[in-house]
């Protein structure tokens, strides 16, 4: 081969493309909605680590730009109420959802899982007590007991951490319990010639890499849904303390102008919400659908 | 009957302990989390004789166990205790308020069946076509949407710059309720009344609160039932009946959709969970006066036993509905034995 | 020639997937006459079930007829429009099913089913016109109408194949295509579903495809028998010559399978070798790789269906020099 084609624009980008056109053969459409998920993901992780690249404006700059100022070109998505920029404001704000929603989610997971890999595998009176009480948080309104959590810790980043994550550790114990019943079902014949000792490694190296596939698909879509909650806890006044530059908030806020057709306020935070909420979403569909393909099924 | 009635009352046995449960974790967020109600209700600034004194006459200085046995007593005796802020029994507004929330959850369940359902039998009906997909696509969007963006949306769109809807409270400030006032539920009462202008006021408010929730849940139920469809679609009896001659729509609409909609009626009970917490964010954006809008005003005043009476009652909702949903279960599905 | 009820001519069925296409069905002509039973066999996965499905174009997409013709009266259904296509169906030419539960609504009583199919071909019928004539129907069928009024899960096996059997024939068809019918029932009902049919076909002159792996079946009521392998028809003729000469290989294997307490076999015979790949089907004669007889022409050239003595039909090599006219 000649040495010099190998480095060529050209050859080098069909090399990178290659192994996406593999995947978009095995999977189709799936595979290309997983990708959006994560590019969206990916460059609200970027904006939420370094809002000051991207934003024009200090967001708690009070003297930015007019009151009240409608989407220009020096404010694209306007100005508000106290005359900060909106679009400064909005690109801060991921940090403090993002930020919330990744905590909650793994926090959940962390006390979720074990509890679920402990509770099926031993079983007995326990586990019916804990799956009991799990079922009966997993069946209320998760938001309201958010508000009640948040209500009762009181404002503050840690405790809207905890107060959304609290609402999903039934998620984490179902599934993981779930699992582990049925992998145990298969197992249990050999654990018990097995010595106790042995049975423990069952558990970490049969039952566990059985369930973090599942984990990851639903790791991925919680972080979606404690997006919504946290976002929601803030618009009712539950959420962090005010200076902080929320989307939730900043919705709740822009209430107020409404009816006088001030829309900008409103309408970006919102919509950043629904993209990165959907961002997640589709990332967890996308890798559900190659993880766990059903056949014939669409 | 008989038969159903028995059936009926053993689900409700069941259901007990899940109650019990959830009674037991209200009281426990509140009144074992940390932060003092007490020293923030008289303002923080009070001497300690004063908070402990309030304490002792609140009866928060008595045992945990003691509490709880209160507690529970009093929800025996359908006594939901008594307001910390005013002077009122907790249960006062909360039966003032909790047909304004019913009305809207309702009317919101009914938007989500009215628009999810038959999407999600459509698309079932067009796999693999391009309108198959794009309402997959609103199902998968949909639930993503914030109940309450979406609501100022709307008002946004109707209310500013259409000017067509309303966009706060259940009536027109020229309306009275006081005039027709019975049941609570403005729709039965203004019937009942015969005032047809009040009727048509008291729906134009309902209407975009409701299509709000209707939206936003009807994502889930667009791909619910487009799954239980084409599941259905592929079976024995359907093929059975296209060999009889049967027409394709009535084949899915008449055969299919009804055997599909079983656990689509599963999932309402389960959604409904949803639809109440999506009804606290509505009301809040509508200035709507429900349960939630009175959950959330209580909140900031920290009047803690209606915070707690608020959320019993929601817990006895779901309760009622999960076991509703099970009844309705067995009376469609003739295989089901009671 | 108006002898013929259906005639299948050339008829290919396709099913492009995403691995290839599967052909389902080849080049298959084969014709029914009235008043009698064509059992249509062969192994899971032959194609029978999807000719079958294909004379009332059920076939489920990606499905579909990429060739020939089927003529039902000298009307070709394979062109015909949707509309006319739902008047055939449950009316001219009735389909009975393999599982009777799961062929029958649950959610729906009998009486309702019945309701509709006759609503749907005779649409300005009296209700109770249309219920009489569907107690007429489960009276032959040796049903007590009262059972009209329960649901299918209420009713036993054989009731259940035998209201099938009456939906099927509720608008007297001239033909019924039955899609493995007993395979779901035990051996006394399925004696009893014999002699059902063998009345049907005496009294209304019904004719009757019978598809079925039970070759016992066929043998106790087919007048004609055609054999599929593959996609394709390796042999036609009388029931009873194909049971007593039969000529093409995989026949002969498949009457040897039948076990019969009579002889005094040690061991089962079986076929050796898997069924064929239908996306990638041997080349010429696909049953050359398990055909014990396979000789070198077989993997080259398919065999063309030649007729031989008696009016049997076959698709094999072996014969081709030694051909009689029919």
């Amino acid at each position: 081969m000649v040495s010099g084609a190998k480095y060529s624009p050209a050859s080098f980008l069909s090399r990178l493309m290659k192994p996406f056109i593999t995947a978009h053969k095995r999977y189709g459409t799936e595979w290309w909605i997983l990708i959006a998920g994560a590019l969206i993901i990916l460059f609200m992780i970027y904006m939420a680590l370094f809002p000051s690249t991207l934003a024009p404006y200090d967001p708690s700059d009070q003297a930015a730009g007019p009151q009240l100022g409608e989407p220009s070109r020096a404010y694209p998505m306007g100005t508000d109420n106290l005359s900060r920029d909106v679009l400064s404001r909005v690109i801060h704000g991921s940090r403090t959802i993002l930020g919330v929603a990744f905590a909650a989610a793994i926090l959940s997971s962390l006390i979720g899982i074990p509890l679920g890999l402990l509770s099926g595998f031993i079983g007995g009176i326990p586990d019916r007590i804990l799956s009991l009480v799990m079922d009966s948080v997993y069946s209320f309104p998760g938001l309201i007991l958010a508000i009640a959590f948040a209500a009762m810790l009181g404002p503050g980043v840690v405790n809207i951490t905890l107060a959304v994550a609290v609402i999903y550790i039934p998620t984490y114990f179902r599934l993981v319990r779930g699992q582990t019943l049925s992998i145990k079902e298969e197992l249990y014949v050999e654990a018990a010639q097995a010595i106790g000792a042995r049975r423990w490694t069952i558990l970490l190296k049969y039952i566990f890499p059985n369930v973090i596939a599942t984990v990851v698909v639903v790791f991925s879509l919680n972080i979606a849904d404690a997006i919504m909650t946290e976002a929601a806890l803030s618009y009712i006044g539950l959420g962090l303390p005010a200076g902080i530059p929320d989307w939730g908030r900043d919705l709740s806020m822009g209430k107020k102008f409404l009816p006088s057709g001030v829309w900008w306020m409103i309408t970006y935070p919102g919509l950043m919400i629904v993209i990165l909420a959907l961002g997640f979403t589709m990332l967890g569909e996308g890798l559900s659908e190659i993880l766990n393909p059903r056949l014939l099924e669409r | 009957m008989k038969n159903l009635l028995k059936y009926a009352v053993t689900r409700v046995f069941l259901t007990i302990p899940m109650l019990f449960i959830l009674l037991s974790l209200v009281f426990v967020i509140l009144r074992v989390m940390p932060g003092d109600p007490v020293a923030a209700m008289l303002g923080g600034h009070a001497p300690p004789e004063v908070i402990a004194a309030k304490r002792e006459e609140l009866g928060l200085n008595k045992p945990m166990i003691v509490q709880y046995g209160e507690y529970l007593a009093q929800l025996a005796r359908f006594d939901l205790g008594d307001s910390m802020i005013f002077d009122q029994k907790v249960g006062t507004p909360i039966a003032e308020k909790l047909p304004a929330t019913l009305e809207l959850t309702i009317t919101g369940m009914a938007f989500t069946l009215l628009i999810g359902v038959p999407l999600g039998a459509y698309a079932a009906s067009r796999r693999r076509t391009g309108r198959d997909f794009g309402i997959r696509l609103y199902g998968n969007v949909a639930y993503c949407i914030p109940v309450y963006w979406m609501g100022l949306m709307l008002q946004l769109v109707f209310g500013v710059w259409l000017g067509w809807l309303p966009i706060a409270g259940r009536t027109s400030p020229r309306v009275f309720a006081s005039l027709f006032e019975k049941t609570g539920f403005y729709v039965i009462d203004t019937l009942l009344a015969g005032n047809f202008a009040a009727l048509g006021d008291v729906l134009l408010h309902l209407f975009l609160p409701s299509l709000t929730l209707g939206i936003v849940l009807s994502g889930i139920f667009v791909r619910l039932t487009r799954a239980n469809m084409l599941d259905v679609l592929k079976s024995d009896y359907v093929l059975a009946a296209r060999a009889r001659g049967i027409p394709e729509n009535k084949v899915v609409y008449r055969h299919a959709l009804k055997n599909a909609f079983i656990p689509i009626l599963t999932m309402m009970g389960l959604q409904f969970a949803i639809l109440l917490a999506g009804a606290i964010l509505t009301e809040s954006t509508f200035s709507w006066p429900g349960m939630g809008r009175l959950l959330l005003e209580r909140i900031r005043l920290r009047d803690y036993p209606t915070i707690q009476g608020v959320i019993v009652v929601f817990a006895l909702f779901v309760s009622l509905v999960s076991l509703l949903v099970d009844l309705i279960y067995a009376l469609i599905d003739p295989r089901v034995k009671y | 020639m108006s002898e013929h009820v259906l005639e299948i001519k050339n008829l290919t069925i396709d099913y492009p997937i995403s691995i290839g296409t599967v052909r389902a069905v080849e080049d298959v002509s084969i014709s029914l006459r009235r008043g009698e039973v064509l059992g249509l066999v062969g192994e899971s996965g032959c194609g029978k079930s999807t000719l079958g499905l294909s004379i009332l174009k059920l076939v489920r997409p990606p499905g579909r007829i990429s060739g020939g013709q089927i003529l039902y009266h000298g009307r070709d259904v394979a062109a015909m429009p949707d509309k006319e296509i739902l008047k055939l169906r449950g009316q001219n030419i009735a389909m009975v099913f393999q599982n009777p539960l799961t062929s029958l609504n649950p959610l729906f009583r009998l009486d309702r089913q019945f309701l509709e199919t006759i609503r749907q071909h005779d649409p300005g019928v009296k209700k109770e016109d249309a219920i009489s004539r569907a107690e007429k129907v489960l009276e032959s069928l040796g049903i007590e109408k009262k059972r009209l009024f329960e649901y299918p899960h209420q009713l036993s096996g054989g009731m259940r194949q035998r209201i099938m059997i009456g939906l099927g024939l509720i608008m007297d068809p001239d033909v019924v295509i039955a899609d493995e019918p007993t395979t779901s029932l035990d051996v006394i009902v399925e004696a009893g579903f014999i002699d059902l049919l063998n009345r049907l076909r005496d009294q209304f002159s019904l004719s009757i495809i019978l598809i079925t792996h039970n070759l016992g079946l066929v043998a106790e009521i087919a007048d004609r028998v055609a054999v599929m392998y593959a996609g394709r028809i390796v042999e036609v003729g009388k029931a009873d010559r194909i049971y007593h000469h039969p000529l093409h290989p995989y026949t002969q294997g498949l009457i040897g399978c039948v076990p019969n307490i009579k002889l005094d076999q040690e061991e089962l015979v079986t076929m050796g070798g898997n069924p064929p790949d239908l996306v990638n089907p041997p080349h010429g004669c696909r049953f050359h790789p398990r055909c014990p007889r396979a000789m070198d022409i077989c993997r080259r050239q398919a065999p063309p269906l030649k007729t031989h003595a008696g009016g049997q039909r076959a698709a094999c090599w072996l014969y081709e020099n030694k051909e009689a006219s029919a």
